[in-house]
């Protein structure tokens, strides 16, 4: 399945938003969003990906 | 020292994580400045998210997530339930951003996302104009803090309309009024408090001063001194000399 993740283009087999998240090694303290809505953590691993989907995945960086 | 959301700081000095040389130094200045709040953001993970985590986590300050660089409503509100989520806070340093040049707040937008985020249960701290109508509707909207520019973002240009910030603090005295953004010297620091403002927000004039470990002390004292003239009720200026000495009694020597 073809996405964007972080503004790049990206393959997956990954099925859920929590297993992309493994997939492609972004554990710690992030947060998530999918097509530019928020995605709360307690619900990456019931959040189906779908082709084309736009996701975004932040962590605390700094700030003024 | 000021209360935001019920919530008493111990500084009235915010200052911002952003474009130091170091992390060491952004951590010694930050001990130097003695804030008691610091704004940090959310960008995509490329690695150093976690690492700087560990950083604000040992500065001892509260943390106060930004919206930087949002230009829509939309974008400004998912970026606030990330942050909220992410820092574990309702508060939330709010900006949409309206120009590119002059990175003025687009205060239609700030007012509509305010009204959303505070309905939700945020603490918002709009970064605004000082413009009395704008503040006046984002604290119909819920806001009990409001943070004006005192210029435009970085550009250390200090109060650009002293006149503005003079008359939003006496239309509001009750409310927190907290200058952010423009700041460049301590002088400038200084006189936000001595206006009767309740803190001051500033970021590049420390992380982009030569030694931003000792700005950030000379920051804290002007804040200090600032605040501390404000209390004290300064004299009212006047256009001629009175002399200080007294007259009566000098001798006549001519």
């Amino acid at each position: 399945m073809n996405i964007t993740l972080n503004g790049r283009p990206r393959q997956t087999r990954a099925a859920t938003l929590a297993a992309l998240l493994d997939e492609q090694g972004l554990g710690g303290k992030v947060a998530t969003a999918r097509n530019g809505d928020f995605v709360p953590a307690a619900r990456r691993a019931t959040t189906t990906l779908a082709e084309g989907d736009q996701i975004e995945v932040v962590a605390p960086m700094q700030g003024g | 020292m000021p209360v935001f959301y019920g919530t008493e700081v111990e500084s009235a000095l915010l200052l911002g994580t952003a474009q130091y040389p170091s992390p060491a130094i952004l951590a010694e200045a930050f001990r130097a400045s003695r804030a008691g709040i610091a704004t940090v953001s959310l960008r995509r993970e490329q690695g150093g998210g976690q690492d700087f985590w560990a950083l604000v986590a040992g500065l001892g300050a509260r943390l106060l997530p930004n919206t930087a660089g949002c230009h829509t409503v939309k974008e400004a509100v998912t970026t606030a339930h990330m942050a909220r989520e992410l820092f574990d806070t309702r508060w939330i340093k709010l900006e949409v951003i309206g120009h590119t040049d002059t990175l003025q707040p687009d205060v239609f937008a700030l007012l509509e996302a305010a009204r959303i985020l505070t309905d939700e249960g945020f603490e918002v701290f709009p970064y605004c104009t000082e413009d009395l109508t704008v503040c006046g509707r984002l604290l119909d909207a819920g806001c009990a803090v409001l943070m004006p520019w005192g210029a435009p973002i970085g550009s250390g240009r200090g109060l650009n309309n002293l006149w503005g910030l003079r008359a939003l603090r006496a239309h509001f005295p009750e409310v927190p009024l907290v200058v952010d953004a423009g700041i460049g010297l301590p002088s400038h620091a200084a006189q936000a408090m001595e206006l009767g403002f309740d803190a001051v927000l500033l970021n590049t004039a420390v992380a982009k001063a030569g030694d931003p470990v000792a700005m950030a002390r000379a920051m804290a004292l002007a804040v200090e001194a600032g605040r501390a003239a404000c209390r004290a009720d300064p004299m009212e200026p006047r256009d001629m000399a009175a002399p200080s000495t007294p007259v009566i009694g000098k001798a006549f020597l001519a």
